[in-house]
């Protein structure tokens, strides 16, 4: 019964860590920029339900519509502003900035919000299924299928929006793209958007199941390297593949190891990815 | 030995005039604008000469401070202790330097942040090691009294340094500078013309890694305690970066004012602006990315010095 407990918690998680490294992805695969200030977009999105709970008693599904519009303007706006500056700048340039940017947005929050870990708190409790001797909690499964939910939604648009076959245009090659006639900066711009908005409504999920806490956003980020790297960049099939190894490495080994390894295990074993097969599991020139 | 790297000495042997002017403060300053110079030089080693986003700094700081630690721990002598961690690290980083630096680009620069990772997730959880979490402590070397202690610490760091920017200058005369310089450039083509170009990124990452180790070394000696949070900080990899960045990238001379102007700069608004200095520093991170992407060495008028070598 223990293997089919680790096994449930290791799908639950996985989809999760899809959700968060969704947009980093996306980013990561169409601008060529890696983007450390994600961690603190899904530090910021947790706080936004935590705030549209605690105090306009709005309820963390709403707070998921009203954070992916906002984080996506925010976002938008600030890769027209500041990013698309240097964007043709060697790597070390954009990752540098997008470093200062976190610092900027992390010691905001810390400011505003105090280091305090805080949790949201539903009230009636969801409460949690159990089905013979496999426990689940009722949040944690709805927060996965909301994950699941969000990362179908940009399948869909990747797939099948006029948008989204630019923004895969400009992945697979920009100097074609721009030759058919796609206005690169813009599709950039709507990118970077996409994944803020992605980071945004994976913070309102996590505030469900996870405390929050500003010091929480370089775990995050380290997640969602770990999964980019191990399913390969830029596909939702990618991060969802990453996400489930991921979640089912941690399990296992806290399990067979003990829980202080697990964050050990997942960077040696990305550290082995990078070496070995850096295109990742499901690694492809573009989308599916 | 050309004029630029002549200035760089003259400037290292002016902060040698430290102690002259100021008390314990001024020592402090001087001992970091010391280590964060070493930080900095050496990072431009496989950053700047070889053109690889390294961010493995605070891993080799935190291994070498925590090597020397456990050296002093178990009563070797100071000096011995930090020449074996300088050792340790080198080796350590050309060993690993030869894996991780088949990556390029964004691959390596991943590779190197979670080397940081994987190092202090090692030291917190070997408990019977390294204390683990609650940090290790490390016993007092003379006791001579406060400004004794903190001249020899100061004199320490100098001394490695000059050793550093010493070493550094002969790279970027030698043969191995040069072969940094094509691999930059472009690697398939120095691959071509029979450039052992493997060999040269292990060397460049090793010389990268073991002053940095030594520095790592000198500072546990100095504060007497370390934990895996404070030497494996991962700002301590960024600072090098945004020094050579501010200072220009490539020139040993430019690294080094970089990072004596960045400590000016970050003692500046520590001091005034507590709440906020990690936004403030964000700030300046993002002001000189945007207004001054080739550093301080280019607002040059041309009058003292040639054209930068590397930039």
């Amino acid at each position: 019964m223990l293997a089919v407990q680790v096994l449930i918690n290791a799908l639950v998680l996985g989809c999760l860590y899809a959700c968060i490294a969704i947009g980093f992805s996306l980013v990561w695969g169409v601008l060529n920029v890696i983007n450390l200030i994600h961690g603190s977009f899904i530090v910021l999105g947790a706080y936004l339900a935590w705030g549209a709970y605690q105090w306009l008693a709005i309820s963390p599904w709403y707070a998921l519509v009203i954070a992916a519009p906002l984080f996506f303007v925010f976002g938008y706006l600030l890769q027209r502003l500041l990013l698309n500056r240097v964007i043709t700048a060697p790597v070390l340039v954009t990752l540098t900035l997008t470093f200062g940017l976190d610092l900027i947005l992390n010691n905001a929050m810390i400011y505003y919000f105090k280091a305090d870990y805080r949790k949201l708190t539903l009230s009636p409790p969801t409460g949690s299924i159990s089905l013979f001797d496999v426990v689940v909690p009722v949040d944690r499964l709805i927060a996965t299928a909301s994950a699941l939910v969000l990362t179908g939604l940009l399948y869909l648009l990747l797939r099948r929006s006029k948008v989204g076959r630019a923004i895969v245009a400009v992945r697979l090659d920009r100097d074609a793209a721009v030759l058919m006639g796609v206005d690169v900066k813009s599709i950039y711009a709507i990118a970077f958007g996409l994944g803020a908005a992605l980071a945004g409504c994976a913070g309102v999920l996590m505030a469900l199941i996870f405390p929050i806490s500003p010091l929480t956003s370089s775990a995050y980020l380290g997640k969602a390297f770990v999964v980019c790297v191990l399913g390969g960049l830029g596909s939702v099939s990618g991060a969802l593949a990453g996400g489930l190894l991921l979640a089912l490495v941690e399990g296992v080994g806290s399990t067979l190891i003990g829980p202080a390894h697990a964050t050990t295990l997942s960077f040696v074993l990305l550290i082995i990815f990078l070496v070995v097969r850096p295109q990742g599991l499901l690694g492809r020139k573009g989308f599916e | 030995m050309t004029r630029v790297n002549l200035a760089l000495l003259i400037l290292i042997a002016c902060v040698a005039s430290l102690p002259l002017f100021g008390g314990a403060y001024a020592l402090r300053i001087g001992t970091i604008a010391c280590m964060y110079a070493i930080f900095a030089l050496s990072w431009n080693v496989v950053g700047g000469f070889a053109g690889y986003p390294s961010f493995a700094t605070a891993a080799f700081f935190g291994f070498g401070a925590y090597a020397t630690g456990i050296l002093l721990n178990k009563s070797v002598p100071l000096s011995v202790a930090v020449i074996g961690s300088l050792v340790m690290c080198f080796l350590l980083a050309a060993a690993l330097g030869a894996v991780l630096l088949r990556l390029r680009g964004h691959y390596f620069a991943i590779a190197s942040l979670s080397l940081v990772e994987v190092f202090r997730e090692l030291v917190n959880n070997a408990t019977d090691l390294t204390g683990g979490g609650m940090g290790l402590n490390i016993p007092l070397a003379s006791g001579s009294g406060i400004l004794a202690d903190a001249t020899f610490f100061f004199y320490a760091m100098w001394g490695l340094l000059l050793i550093t920017a010493v070493v550094v200058i002969i790279v970027s005369a030698s043969k191995l500078g040069f072969g940094l310089n094509c691999i930059r450039q472009n690697e398939t083509a120095s691959d071509m013309v029979g450039l052992n170009s493997t060999l040269y990124k292990s060397v460049a990452f090793g010389l990268s890694a073991c002053f940095v180790g030594a520095a790592g070394g000198i500072y546990a000696a100095w504060v007497h305690y370390i934990d895996p949070s404070d030497v494996f900080d991962i700002l301590y990899s960024v600072k090098p970066i945004v020094m050579a960045l501010m200072g220009g990238l490539g020139s040993p001379l430019g690294v080094v004012c970089g990072a004596f102007v960045y400590l000016g700069l970050e003692e500046v608004v520590w001091r005034n602006y507590i709440q906020i200095h990690s936004g403030v520093l964000g700030v300046l991170i993002i002001m000189l990315l945007l207004f001054l992407p080739h550093g301080l060495i280019s607002l040059r008028s041309g009058m003292f010095w040639r054209k930068a070598k590397h930039v």
